[in-house]
């Protein structure tokens, strides 16, 4: 009687232990969304379509989110170009080429580069890339989205190796055996059969690397100049979202317009990260169905 | 002919690609240990900074770090752990556990700079705990937690089902069962997890920037309530906001190299670990 009250009592535990998750995902929303929907109350969502982002001035304050979104757009979007070659590529090179021994080292060599923190791969790239692309482009300054992009794309690049190789490697045996009995060659069967047939695992690491791109805050912060423009070209300076929270929070008055215009931002960042990953989740399944 | 050749030029190439990341990852350590070893001595591990960081040693920063990286392990370890034991051992398919699961997901793709924001809003201002020690080791539980969560439940799932189904055919009760046949052989499992999400957080900025961090401040922290510097945040400061950039660099030096030592030290003994493990237990 007395165990069978316990084995309840510590069933009911975890139970409630489990659910800290959701309150935290809940509270997240809360407490974020509290600050941004008193921003929409006073002075209005409105305010926040505009090309211009200037909280301090001595004029009138302007919250435009637009140069935000296109400067982290803009940052990412270059980091994806350079992501998907290198990530697949190294991924293809270790699942099917390496040999065994070369294999079990180049993986976990990569995935330290997971391990780095952000601040110190910013470091890295202020004092070796940011003199290097201003010395190679003949620019005035190397703090430019490029450099944030570069940065971005070692982040984001062990993650999209790391599932893509697992993705590759779950191709069954017979798939390729087949297709070698056919008469195809070692890199046709890659291209053409082993590939495809891991392709939503990698789409799945992409976006999950995207992911992780879009919300990394601090290498971002020391190499893209944090000019807030509204700009297409790799060689300007960009500010990107997380990189104005990180900046901005420190100097600002609790309960101010500005405070809750940061937590705006905060809630747009949120919604794009969360609907990636929902996306990526989907296709995750899909290759683990599959 | 022709195709034979462009085959031996794709695989070049991806190889080229391979050992390209491999050359940055290399020279991104190198580049710091060259620069930052010869800066490090006992005085610069174990001195108070002095001149607003421009001198002295980063002691405040180190026991700041390793305060937060404990603390924050002291909080996420159980709860995180009891979660996988409660989604590996009695969780059923259906609408409760499906959304827990979405909730450990949601959680490992928000951004660490928003978690930021949450503890600022929830732990600094709406719970009065103020820039802190204790906010900052909550704000990255909540941000390690799926870390955690997800290897405990790996290695909880390692176990053989037998070894469930022996215990609960010679009669003892399902936690009995979990308890003395199931843990003691998944515990070294979840432990590397946690160590991994150790290195996480003490390599984070970004959180503890908006719930912890100070700018400079030579003196140890005295309780949870007090402010304390952080290495990530020290280095960001001296390589940024310092006011003579390029006369303190052999200090981000060895700021940086002190930080990598930690953090890829941590991870190394999570990897040792898991190597051990897979040697101890084999089914």
């Amino acid at each position: 009687m007395k165990a069978a009250w316990k084995e309840k009592a510590i069933r009911l535990m975890l139970l409630a232990t489990a659910s800290t998750s959701i309150l935290i995902v809940i509270g997240i929303f809360v407490f974020v969304g509290k600050e941004a929907g008193q921003f929409a109350i006073k002075p209005g969502l409105k305010e926040l379509i505009s090309s211009r982002w200037m909280p301090v001035s001595f004029q009138k304050e302007s919250f435009g989110l637009l140069p935000l979104i296109t400067g982290s757009l803009l940052v990412t979007a270059l980091a994806t170009i350079l992501t998907i070659p290198f990530g697949i590529g190294a991924a293809v090179y270790i699942s099917e080429l390496a040999r065994p021994t070369e294999r079990e080292i180049l993986k976990p060599f990569i995935e330290i580069l997971a391990g780095i923190p952000s601040v110190v791969i910013g470091f890295f790239g202020l004092v070796v890339l940011v003199p290097l692309i201003k010395s190679s482009f003949g620019l005035w300054t190397g703090l430019t989205a490029l450099a944030g992009a570069v940065l971005l794309a070692l982040m984001a690049i062990p993650t999209v190796v790391s599932i893509s190789e697992d993705a590759i490697r779950s191709v069954p045996a017979s798939y390729k055996a087949a297709s070698l009995a056919l008469g195809a060659s070692k890199m046709q069967t890659i291209w053409k059969v082993t590939v495809p047939a891991a392709l939503p695992g990698i789409v799945a690491a992409i976006m999950l690397g995207i992911g992780r791109v879009i919300g990394e805050t601090m290498a971002v912060m020391m190499v893209t100049g944090n000019a807030a423009i509204i700009t297409a070209s790799p060689f300007d300076s960009v500010r990107t979202m997380t990189a104005t929270i990180a900046a901005e929070m420190g100097e600002v008055a609790f309960g101010s317009i500005h405070y809750r215009a940061l937590f705006c931002v905060g809630i747009v960042l949120l919604l794009a990260t969360f609907g990636l990953n929902i996306i990526a989740q989907k296709f995750l399944k899909k290759y683990r169905m599959g | 002919m022709r195709r034979v050749a462009s085959q031996y030029i794709i695989a070049w190439l991806i190889r080229v690609m391979t050992y390209l990341i491999v050359f940055v990852i290399a020279s991104i350590i190198i580049k710091i240990l060259w620069n930052g070893l010869p800066v490090i001595n006992w005085e610069f591990l174990t001195a108070m900074p002095k001149r607003g960081g421009s001198e002295g040693g980063i002691l405040p920063a180190i026991v700041g770090t390793l305060s937060l990286a404990l603390g924050t392990v002291i909080i996420a370890l159980p709860l995180g752990m009891a979660t996988a034991i409660y989604l590996s051992e009695y969780a059923k398919a259906g609408r409760f556990t499906r959304t827990v699961r979405l909730a450990i997901v949601t959680l490992a793709g928000v951004p660490s700079i928003v978690f930021g924001l949450f503890g600022l809003g929830l732990f600094v201002i709406f719970l009065r705990f103020g820039a802190s020690i204790i906010a900052g080791c909550l704000t990255l539980a909540c941000m390690i937690l799926p870390i955690i969560i997800v290897s405990s439940e790996e290695a909880l799932r390692a176990v053989p089902k037998s070894f469930r189904e022996g215990s609960l055919a010679l009669g003892a009760t399902k936690w009995q069962t979990i308890y003395k046949n199931v843990l003691p052989y998944s515990i070294s499992g979840m432990l590397t997890g946690s160590i991994l999400g150790i290195g996480r957080a003490a390599g984070e900025t970004a959180p503890i920037l908006l719930t912890v961090a100070a700018f400079y401040l030579p003196r140890l922290p005295k309780s949870i309530f007090d402010q304390v510097m952080a290495l990530p945040y020290h280095l960001y400061v001296l390589a940024t906001q310092h006011p003579d950039i390029e006369k303190v660099r052999p200090l981000q030096y060895a700021t940086a190299l002190v930080l990598l030592a930690l953090v890829l030290g941590v991870n190394l003994v999570a990897i040792l670990f898991r190597i051990h493990i897979r040697k101890k237990y084999r089914w």
